[in-house]
C-alpha cells in the first residue's frame, strides 16, 4: 500500500501559567489509501493530532515533529502560504458541527462555487456545474434547491453532507474528519458515513476518522489508533477491535452499555498511571 | 478537613501563594480569595493594563494627598506673575491668567475628576443594570416599555441631552454629574438586557427555577453576578468619555464653576491665550488625556480577565 | 400498581401565534412508582419537551399531567419541586459558572427549607461519590463527570421521589458515562427513586430502564418493555429502524 502521509514523533505543546502542557506526546503513524480511525476520550489529543497535520493549532500552541511528510515532502518546512494550498487541494478537513463551518449569510451554492473557484481557474458556469455534481455525489436529491438555500435552512445531516461536498471539490487526496457525525442522529449518521465511505473508495482517498465512538470506528474504519493522554496506546485492525489487548481499550469497551447483552452494572475504567508514561506505539503498517 | 488548612498559613509548610492557587480549596474564604488571586495573576500578565492601573493609583494618591504635594495654594492669585512659562521659578508648569500655579491646580483638579468619575460610575451602571435585567428577565410588556424609554434617551446626542439637563437643573458640578449619569445609563441597560436574554435561557437558570426560586432571587443572585463583570469592563472603557463629557460641560461653563480647578474649566480659561501661552490650556488637556488613556488600558485588560464567556468554557 | 407519573393527551407548543410549533402531539404514558421509564427518539422528536412540560419550563401545554395522583395546574408549587427534580443534559451548561459547589447545594437546600445545611451538603457530596474535598470548588475546577455528579446532588437535595434525566450522559466520555450510569442505578436503589430518562442512545436506555416510549415528530409511536425491544417485538417500523441503527454494533 502506498503511503500518503507519514508522521514521525509529533508533539503539540501549549504553554500555560503552570508550565508547558503537552497535548500530543510523540506520536508516529502513517496513512495509506485507507480509512484510519483515531479513537480516544476527550483530552486524549486525537483532535489536536488531526489539526496539527494541517498546522491548524492556534497560537500559542506549538507543533513539533521530526517530519510530517506528504508524499515525502515535509509540511512543517512549508511556508504559511504554501500550507494554505495544501489545506485546500491536498488535505481537507470536516469538523463536527456544520453550523459553525458554513457562512450563515451566503447561500450554499455561492459558497460551493467560491470554494471551487479558489482552487481552479474556472468560469462561474463551470464552477456551478461542478458544485451541482458535488451535491449529487453526496446524495442530495434536489441540488438546485439546495444551491439557493442558506445554511440555517438545512438540517444537521444535510449541513454535514454539504460540508463534505465542499471539502471534496478540490479533489483532495486526504480527508480528515473530526467527529463528523457526532452531532447527527443515528439514522442520518449511517447515511453520511456511507457517503464518505463511497467517496473514499471511488476516489482512492486516505481518510483519517477521528471519533470518541468505538463502535462506529470499528464498523467504519480499516485500522484504528487508540490514543490516551497524548500517546497512541494501541494499534489494531478495526474488525478486530473487540480483541484489543491494552487494558485501556479493554476498559473502554467494557464500559459501554450493550443493547444485546444486558448486565446489572457497567465496568468502570480504572486508569493506571503507567499508561501515561508508556512510550507511544508506532502506528505504521 | 483539618483546622489548619482553613486559615492562611503564616510561615513554613505551604506558602500563601500555594494556598491561594490550590485546586482543592477547603473553605469558602479560600475559594473566593483564590478566584480573586487567579484574576489578579491574569491581569498582571497584561502589561498595558498594569500601566493603566499604575497611572490610576498615582492619580488617586495625588488626589488624596493634594495639600501635601501641591507647591502652592490653587486659589491664590498673583497678578504680577501671570502667564509665566513652563519651568519658571517656583512654577514648574507655569501660571495661568490670574497668576495661579497650574501644577497645584491640576493636583487639586484630580480630586474633582475622581469625584465626577466615582459618582457617574456609581449611578449610571446601577440604573442600567436594574432596567436591563428586569426588562430582559420579565419580557413582555415590561420589556417593551422599559426598552422604549431607553430608546428615547438614546435618540438624543449625549452632550446635547446633558446640556439640556444642566440647563434645567442649573450649572454646577453635582448637576453635571447627574446629567452625565442620566445620559450614560441607556447603553448599560441595553447591554445588561442582551446578556440577561442569553443567561435567562441557560440550563443553570432553569435548574434554579426547578428549586422554586423566585424572579427576584434569580435576577439578583444568579443574573447580576454574570452581568456585572462585563458592565465593569464597559464602565472603565467609558470612563474616558465621561471625563471628557465632564470637561466639556466645564469648558462650556456648565460644569464646575470658577475658581474651582476642574480640568475642563481650566482648558476653557486657557483658550483665550492659546496662541501666545499654549501651556495654560495644554497642561490640563494632557492630564485628561493621561487619565482617559489609563482607564482605557485598564478596561481592556479587565475585559480579558473578567469576560464570562471565556471563563465559562 | 401505583402510578408515579401519568400523562394523558399532552400537547406542548412553542413560540407565539405567528410561528407556533406543535412540539408534542397528544402524548400519553404512565410510569409506575419505582420504575425506570425511557423516552427514545431522534433530535426534535419532542422527548425532552415532555420533561420540560412536566417541570413547567415549557408553559404552553394542555392535556393532563398527574404526579402521584395529583393533577398539575399552570403553576408549580414548592411541594412539586420537592417531588420532581431534573438532571440536565450538559453539565458544562447546567452549573452557574460563578458559583462554587457549596453555593449551588446550599442555596438549593435553603430554598427547600432545610436548616442543617452544612451536614446535608457533605452528605449529598458523599452520596454522589465526590466527598468533602470538592465542596468549595468552582465548576471550572471540575471535570465533566464531576460536574454531572454535582448536578445530580443538586437534584437529590430536596429528596425527590421522581428524577427526570435529560440525556444525562450524552456530553460525557464513555468511561465517565459508565460511572454516572452506575451511580444513578445505585441512587435509585438506595432512595427508591422513579426515573424518567430521555436518551437518543438505545443501549443506554436499555441498560437503565425497564420500559420505553419511542417518539418521532412529537408523537409517541409505541410504548414497549425493554425485553420486547430486545426480542425485536416492535409494532412500529420506525422502532425497527432505530433498533437496526443501534443494535448491530460489535464491541
Amino acid at each position: 500500500m502506498s503511503t500518503l502521509l507519514d508522521i514521525e514523533n509529533l508533539w503539540v505543546r501549549f504553554p500555560t501559567r503552570n508550565g508547558i502542557f503537552d497535548a500530543v506526546r510523540g506520536v508516529s503513524f502513517s496513512l495509506g489509501r485507507e480509512r484510519l480511525g483515531i479513537v480516544g476520550e476527550s483530552g486524549s489529543g486525537k483532535s489536536m493530532t488531526g489539526r496539527a497535520i494541517l498546522r491548524l493549532i492556534r497560537h500559542p500552541g506549538i507543533v513539533e515533529a521530526d517530519h510530517i511528510n506528504l508524499h515525502g515532502e515535509n509540511l512543517l518546512a512549508k511556508s504559511e502560504r504554501d500550507m494554505r494550498k495544501v489545506r485546500g487541494e491536498q488535505i481537507s478537513m470536516v469538523m463536527q458541527d456544520p453550523k459553525f463551518s458554513l457562512n450563515p449569510v451566503m447561500t450554499i451554492g455561492d459558497q460551493l462555487i467560491e470554494a471551487h473557484r479558489l482552487h481552479a481557474k474556472a468560469t462561474k458556469a463551470e464552477a456551478r456545474k461542478k458544485a451541482l455534481e458535488m451535491l449529487e455525489a453526496v446524495s442530495i436529491r434536489d441540488p438546485e434547491r439546495v444551491m439557493g438555500a442558506y445554511p440555517h435552512e438545512m438540517s444537521g445531516g444535510m449541513g454535514q453532507r454539504i460540508m463534505i461536498a465542499m471539502m471534496l471539490i478540490p479533489n483532495p487526496e486526504i480527508l480528515i474528519a473530526d467527529e463528523p457525525t457526532s452531532a447527527l442522529d443515528v439514522s442520518v449518521q449511517g447515511q453520511v458515513l456511507s457517503i464518505m465511505d463511497r467517496l473514499v473508495k471511488e476516489r482512492g482517498m486516505g481518510l483519517i476518522f477521528i471519533s470518541h465512538d468505538l463502535n462506529l470506528v470499528s464498523q467504519f474504519c480499516d485500522r484504528v489508533l487508540i490514543m490516551y493522554a497524548g500517546r497512541i496506546v494501541e494499534v489494531c485492525d478495526a474488525n478486530r477491535l473487540h480483541e484489543a489487548q491494552h487494558p485501556y481499550t479493554r476498559g473502554l469497551l467494557g464500559s459501554l452499555p450493550r443493547f444485546d447483552a444486558p448486565r446489572p452494572r457497567l465496568e468502570v475504567l480504572q486508569r493506571d498511571p503507567s499508561w501515561r508514561d508508556a512510550p507511544s506505539v508506532e502506528g505504521r503498517t | 478537613m483539618s483546622m489548619t488548612s482553613q486559615t492562611p498559613p503564616s510561615s513554613g509548610g505551604q506558602s500563601l501563594r500555594q494556598w491561594l492557587l490550590s485546586d482543592t480549596p477547603t473553605s469558602r474564604r479560600q475559594a473566593r480569595l483564590s478566584a480573586l488571586y487567579q484574576g489578579w495573576l491574569a491581569l498582571r500578565q497584561n502589561h498595558m493594563a498594569m500601566v493603566g492601573l499604575a497611572i490610576l493609583v498615582v492619580l488617586i494618591s495625588i488626589a488624596l494627598f493634594a495639600p501635601l504635594i501641591a507647591p502652592h495654594d490653587p486659589f491664590v492669585q498673583d497678578l504680577a506673575n501671570r502667564l509665566q512659562p513652563l519651568g519658571s521659578e517656583g512654577h514648574l508648569l507655569g501660571t495661568d491668567s490670574l497668576g495661579r500655579d497650574i501644577l497645584s491646580r491640576l493636583i487639586y483638579g484630580a480630586r474633582i475628576t475622581l469625584y465626577i468619575v466615582a459618582l457617574v460610575a456609581l449611578i449610571a451602571p446601577v440604573v442600567g443594570l436594574l432596567v436591563g435585567t428586569i426588562s430582559g428577565y420579565a419580557g413582555g410588556w415590561t420589556d417593551v416599555i422599559l426598552m422604549r424609554i431607553t430608546d428615547i434617551f438614546l435618540a438624543f446626542p449625549r452632550l446635547v441631552l446633558a446640556l439640556a439637563f444642566v440647563a434645567a437643573l442649573g450649572a454646577g458640578i453635582e448637576n453635571a454629574v447627574l446629567a452625565i449619569s442620566l445620559t450614560a445609563w441607556p447603553p448599560y441597560a441595553r447591554m445588561a438586557r442582551a446578556e440577561t436574554l442569553t443567561i435567562r435561557s441557560s440550563d443553570y437558570i432553569s435548574a434554579i427555577r426547578l428549586q422554586g426560586a423566585g424572579p427576584l432571587r434569580i435576577i439578583i443572585k444568579h443574573i447580576w453576578p454574570l452581568c456585572i463583570s462585563s458592565l465593569i469592563v464597559r464602565v472603565t472603557l467609558d470612563m474616558a468619555g465621561i471625563i471628557l463629557a465632564a470637561a466639556g460641560l466645564g469648558f462650556l461653563g456648565l460644569g464646575a464653576q470658577p475658581p474651582s480647578p476642574e480640568w475642563g474649566a481650566m482648558i476653557s480659561e486657557g483658550r483665550r491665550f492659546i496662541l501666545d501661552h499654549w501651556w495654560v490650556a495644554t497642561m490640563p488637556g494632557l492630564a485628561i488625556f493621561a487619565v482617559s488613556l489609563a482607564f482605557n488600558l485598564l478596561g481592556d485588560g479587565l475585559r480579558d480577565v473578567l469576560d464570562p464567556k471565556d471563563s465559562a468554557s | 400498581m401505583n402510578a408515579a407519573l401519568e400523562i394523558n393527551a399532552l400537547n406542548v407548543y412553542f413560540g407565539d401565534h405567528g410561528a407556533l410549533v406543535h412540539a408534542v402531539k397528544s402524548a400519553s404514558l404512565t410510569v409506575a412508582k419505582g420504575a425506570s421509564f425511557g423516552l427514545v427518539g431522534e433530535s426534535g422528536s419532542g422527548k425532552s419537551t415532555i420533561l420540560k412540560a412536566i417541570t413547567g419550563l415549557a408553559p404552553q401545554w394542555n392535556g393532563e399531567i398527574k404526579v402521584e395522583g395529583r393533577p398539575l395546574g399552570a403553576k408549580r408549587d414548592r411541594n412539586f419541586y420537592k417531588t420532581v427534580q431534573m438532571v440536565f443534559q450538559d453539565p458544562y451548561a447546567s452549573l452557574h459558572p460563578r458559583q462554587s459547589v457549596d453555593q449551588v447545594l446550599s442555596e438549593t437546600l435553603y430554598l427547600h427549607g432545610f436548616r442543617d445545611i452544612d451536614d446535608r451538603v457533605n452528605q449529598l457530596l458523599q452520596d454522589v461519590g465526590l466527598g468533602p474535598a470538592f465542596r468549595f470548588r468552582y465548576p471550572h475546577q471540575l471535570s465533566g463527570g464531576q460536574r454531572q455528579r454535582v448536578a445530580i446532588a443538586r437534584a437529590l437535595a430536596p429528596q425527590p421521589d421522581i428524577l427526570l434525566l435529560d440525556e444525562p450522559t450524552s456530553a460525557l466520555d464513555v468511561s465517565v458515562q459508565a460511572e454516572i450510569l452506575n451511580l444513578l442505578s445505585d441512587l435509585r436503589a438506595a432512595h427508591g427513586l422513579t426515573f424518567v430518562m430521555v436518551s437518543h442512545d438505545l443501549a443506554v436506555v436499555a441498560h437503565m430502564c425497564d420500559q420505553a416510549a419511542v417518539m418521532q415528530h412529537g408523537e409517541i409511536l409505541e410504548v414497549l418493555s425493554i425485553d420486547a425491544m430486545r426480542a425485536g417485538q416492535t409494532a412500529h417500523p420506525y422502532t425497527r429502524t432505530l433498533l437496526d441503527a443501534s443494535a448491530n454494533r460489535v464491541a
